[in-house]
């Protein structure tokens, strides 16, 4: 059993989803994709423990051996990752049906599951695998099943955001399998790892340049990279909250172990940071990510646009510290990966509470939330804390990273920037924070009562995640670490 | 009771926000709740006095909780100024709590649970800040300080508290992110170690721009010092209730901020760097402009608590100087005037305080004749202003004895004009109102024209002679600190002793 950990990590959500179909009763459906998706969390910990003990895990799919059959190869990056996503996911999903009760009709629902556990294996699925060409299978299992969950907001604008992430993130899954295509053409292999032997030797060809091109753009497309990132803000503002808590904490993530994983494994970084000018041309799109996202975020009258500009710009954060391009670099962008994760869940948790009570999250209707809804205010306010980077949250060791990385390299105005990005982040989340506790509420004849329980324990969970990994980090920082060491070649 | 002096400076830090627990379960019955807070303020006392006696008597008190980050440690370590910081908030905590009691409960405000919830959370931090091991630690406590205040500052939930909360947080937070923490990790990447080190902790080769450049983040970086131009968040924090300006705005808030400058002069660059370092002259000038400029706009303030936290702005300009002076006397000066402003200030804030629940009055010119009513106060505040300005029989005159001792020692003579200016300027702004209290027919030399045609208004409002003065714990509160004013001059001895073992290493 315990060998085939890593295929078991992908296909139990992929059983699951048909199985959903069949028992096809709301909560019963319900339960059951919560017991899926919290097998795979406790899958993911088990890999995550024999990845750090033991090193890399490779499985051979079927038995067919690495170059030619497809092999799953898990190491201390995706093992992060995967923790990361079925994680969050299993915490999203204890308050999906409360939440979609409110915000999709009753005939919906078991679709709702199915489309969320289809998702959730595409995005494992890229994430453990080691095939290339697999990449691409998985990755349009996931986008198709997110434009469908998309879609499936309340508002019409929902149906129009859908088909912007649509075609936005066809063309990036387009782009990404010419790449994969022109690295088969160049090397006849589609293994991950035989690829990163291979690309060398004709390294200095015009299609190699080409191939990484293709990928690289597809990738930024789906990672929301700053000025690709148009689809993302309607996207995360018009879906069913409980699927902007889930893809606003993992989906950008997948797309930034995409990123990684083609810079550093495939390519190699000599190729990724020396021959082609990577590291100048990504700092300087990371760093404007930041201010536009940040400065737009704060003009937001809806709080979820608000957030969602907020995870365009920590979408920065991460590329700042991957163009560093050392250990110490790449250690900050996989902690903020972990640390965004937890702080944008746990926000668009409470905001789908907000919608669940209120209907709405235009920043007018937080008028008096402050009092009304305590509990989950409270949660905003420290994942607003967290994301500012207060220190004892998660968001100030990230930071706290990020600094010391630029700080290292002599770059001195870079980390001023950064810095002073961080205030804008003080200004956005104040603005919400005003006007949930300092204005009167504009109706007072309409009594506002705490969200239930079922939003209060994973919300809260998701708190105290913050604040815990914010204390103790030993966890996060030695797998990050870990993880970026054997991503240089150093040996921890 | 036998516990063991290191469990004891943990209990400083973790009782204050133990006892929030229980504060918020007794929020319904306000008796337990203030009897709760007085029984921590004791509690505290006696922790912090009996570290006291164990770091006289030669002790090494020091706590290692957990690794933060790899080689980023929370630990804690008293050494004396901490010691003394630590003595002077916790007696004042237990003072201002007496005064809160009279205060908010004859003011009548709301939400009183919360207001002593988060004063007791930030009385934890300024004591995880004063026993901090290490600059890393220090900066936790400090950002928990700025955010457990911003509930106080903007407790009245007005607009215009909204407003001072803005100013207040938006400056301390900017401040701390954008100047403290990039000289912090800077300080990490140069020095390798964060670790408060008597003599500094930078290498002897080090840099000197760099170091320059970090001496200027830290000195703007802790906006908590005050220094102008950072300097807007305090006044701005005057919308607060009295209780709070007077405890945290006069003592643990701009303390801690002082505290903290102090804190890296001695221990991250040591003094024979800082005389070295070529940005200290700029600092030195940049720091007595503050004291200047603050105390010349202190003058033209007419809300009480507006020309208060300009004075302490100018007051802090002092303890700065001090430190950047970097000579014995200077240090000495400057942390007996921690305590020393420490006092005076908080007596004058709950001279404000007293008026404004038991008169309604918050302008000066309006407070003319009122020592009638409030003999009391008004000789309080007299006598706390004598301290201030630094003249006996108050404690102010040592501190300033010394801190002018620093520049002639060193030679800064244009800094010993400016201290001695600021002198003759606090002497005008802060003593008019005592004299204007009880002698009301006197005519100012600065307001004589406006009063002309407000004269018979106030003549009207004079006739009352009838002794109104505060509530009975809020008077108790202000006659405990202006004895503490007039004790410290003549007995100094301890306070002395602790500043001067600063240098020395354990005292």
């Amino acid at each position: 059993m315990i060998v085939h950990l890593p295929i078991l990590q992908v296909i139990i959500p992929l059983m699951a989803a048909p199985i959903c179909l069949m028992l096809n009763r709301a909560k019963l459906v319900w339960l059951f994709a919560l017991l899926a998706s919290g097998l795979a969390f406790s899958i993911s910990i088990l890999l995550l423990q024999q990845v750090m003990t033991s090193g890399v895990i490779s499985y051979e799919l079927g038995g067919w051996q690495a170059p030619w059959g497809i092999e799953y190869r898990i190491d201390k990056l995706n093992a992060f990752l995967l923790l990361i996503i079925s994680g969050i996911s299993t915490v999203v999903l204890v308050a999906a049906q409360t939440s979609i009760e409110k915000e999709i009709p009753k005939d919906k629902h078991t679709y709702f599951y199915v489309l969320y556990l289809l998702s959730l294996t595409g995005m494992l699925g890229i994430v453990a695998t080691g095939d290339a060409f697999n990449i691409f299978v998985f990755l349009e299992i996931s986008s198709l099943s997110a434009y469908a969950l998309i879609a499936m907001g309340q508002k019409r604008q929902a149906l129009w955001a859908s088909y912007q992430y649509l075609i936005m993130g066809t063309i990036g899954a387009t782009f990404i399998l010419i790449g994969i295509g022109l690295m088969y053409q160049m090397t006849g292999t589609l293994n991950m790892q035989d690829l990163s032997q291979r690309l060398p030797e004709v390294a200095q060809t015009r299609t190699v340049f080409v191939s990484f091109a293709f990928v690289i753009v597809g990738v930024c497309l789906k990672l929301a990279m700053f000025p690709l990132h148009l689809w993302l803000p309607n996207a995360y503002a018009y879906a069913p909250s409980i699927v902007t808590a889930f893809f606003a904490a993992t989906a950008t993530k997948v797309a930034v172990y995409l990123l990684i994983r083609f810079t550093f494994s495939v390519f190699g970084l000599s190729f990724s940071f020396t021959t082609i000018p990577l590291q100048t041309l990504f700092m300087a799109l990371g760093l404007l990510g930041i201010f536009v996202a940040s400065t737009t975020a704060i003009y937001q009258s809806n709080v979820k646009h608000l957030f969602a500009y907020s995870s365009i710009a920590q979408i920065g954060y991460m590329i700042v510290g991957f163009s560093v391009s050392t250990v110490a670099g790449l250690t900050a962008t996989l902690l903020h990966m972990f640390n965004h994760a937890l702080m944008k869940g746990a926000i668009f948790l409470a905001l789908a509470a907000v919608i669940y009570r209120v209907g709405n999250v235009e920043l007018k209707n937080f008028r008096g939330l402050g009092r009304q809804m305590p509990l989950t205010m409270a949660a905003i306010v420290i994942g607003g804390l967290s994301l500012i980077g207060v220190p004892l949250t998660v968001g100030f060791v990230s930071k706290w990273y990020l600094l010391t990385a630029l700080v290292e390299q002599g770059w001195w105005p870079i980390a001023v920037l950064i810095l002073l990005g961080s205030m804008l982040a003080v200004v956005y989340v104040w603005r919400v924070i005003e006007v949930a506790y300092f204005k009167e509420p504009l109706d007072p004849s309409i009594k506002v009562k705490e969200a239930p329980m079922s939003f209060l324990i994973p919300i809260w969970t998701l708190v105290i995640a913050n604040i815990y990994f914010g204390i103790d980090t030993r966890l996060s920082v030695q797998v990050a670490e870990a993880a970026a060491q054997s991503l240089f070649g150093v040996s921890p | 009771m036998n516990l063991s002096l290191e469990l004891m400076l943990q209990l400083c830090i973790i009782m204050p926000l133990l006892a929030t627990l229980a504060i918020v379960a007794s929020g319904r019955h306000p008796n337990i709740r203030e009897g709760v807070t007085i029984a921590t303020c004791l509690a505290l006392i006696f922790l912090v006095v009996s570290l006291y006696q164990g770091l006289s008597s030669g002790k090494s008190i020091s706590v290692y909780w957990w690794e933060l980050l790899p080689g980023l440690r929370i630990s804690f370590d008293i050494e004396p100024l901490g010691m003394l910081f630590a003595l002077v908030a916790s007696f004042l905590w237990l003072v201002t709590t007496c005064y809160a009691i009279g205060y908010m409960r004859s003011h009548q405000e709301k939400n009183q649970t919360r207001f002593y919830v988060c004063f007791a959370v930030a009385i934890g931090a300024v004591m995880g800040l004063a026993f901090s091991a290490n600059l890393f630690t220090l900066f936790i406590f400090y950002e928990v300080l700025t955010l457990s205040t911003y509930p106080l500052v903007t407790h009245a939930g007005t607009e215009k508290a909204k407003k001072g909360g803005r100013i207040y947080l938006g400056i301390l937070l900017s401040t701390s992110i954008l100047f403290f923490l990039l000289a912090i990790v800077s300080t990490w990447v140069v020095a390798g170690t964060l670790d408060f080190k008597l003599g500094g902790i930078f290498a002897d080769d080090v840099d000197k721009v760099i170091a320059s450049i970090l001496l200027v983040l830290f000195i703007f970086g802790i906006g908590k010092a005050a220094i102008m131009p950072f300097h807007r968040w305090l006044p701005a924090a005057m919308v607060a209730p009295t209780p709070v300006s007077s405890l945290l705005h006069a003592v643990a808030v701009v303390k801690a901020g002082v505290f903290t400058v102090l804190k890296v002069c001695i221990f991250i660059f040591g003094l024979d760097l800082l005389a070295e370092l070529p940005s200290t002259q700029f600092l030195l000038y940049l720091a007595g402009a503050s004291v200047l400029l603050a105390s010349l706009i202190a003058m033209r303030q007419d809300n009480l608590k507006a020309r208060l936290a300009y004075s302490t702005v100018s007051q802090l300009g002092y303890i700065t100087i001090g430190a950047l002076l970097a000579t014995s006397s200077g240090v000495i000066g400057s942390s007996m005037h921690i305590a020393m402003h420490a006092f005076g200030k908080i007596t004058l804030f709950f001279c404000a305080g007293a008026i404004l629940v038991t008169l309604h009055k918050s302008k000066i010119s309006d407070m003319r004749g009122i020592g009638r009513q409030m003999p009391i106060t008004m000789i309080a505040f007299f006598i706390a202003s004598l301290s201030i300005i630094g003249v006996p029989p108050t404690g102010g005159t040592w501190s300033k004895w010394y801190l002018m001792m620093g520049t002639i020692e060193t030679e800064q003579f244009v800094l010993m004009v400016i201290l001695m200016l600021s002198s003759l300027l606090n002497i005008a702004y802060l003593l008019p109102i005592p004299f204007h209290a009880f002698f009301p027919k006197l005519t100012s030399f600065k307001t004589s024209d406006k009063l002309s045609s407000t004269t018979n208004v106030t003549e009207d409002r004079l006739p009352s002679f009838e002794i109104k003065e505060a509530p009975l714990p809020s008077l108790i509160a202000i006659v405990v600190t202006t004895l503490g004013c007039l004790t410290l001059f003549i007995y100094p001895q301890p306070l002395f002793d602790l500043a001067s073992a600063i240098l020395t290493g354990r005292g």
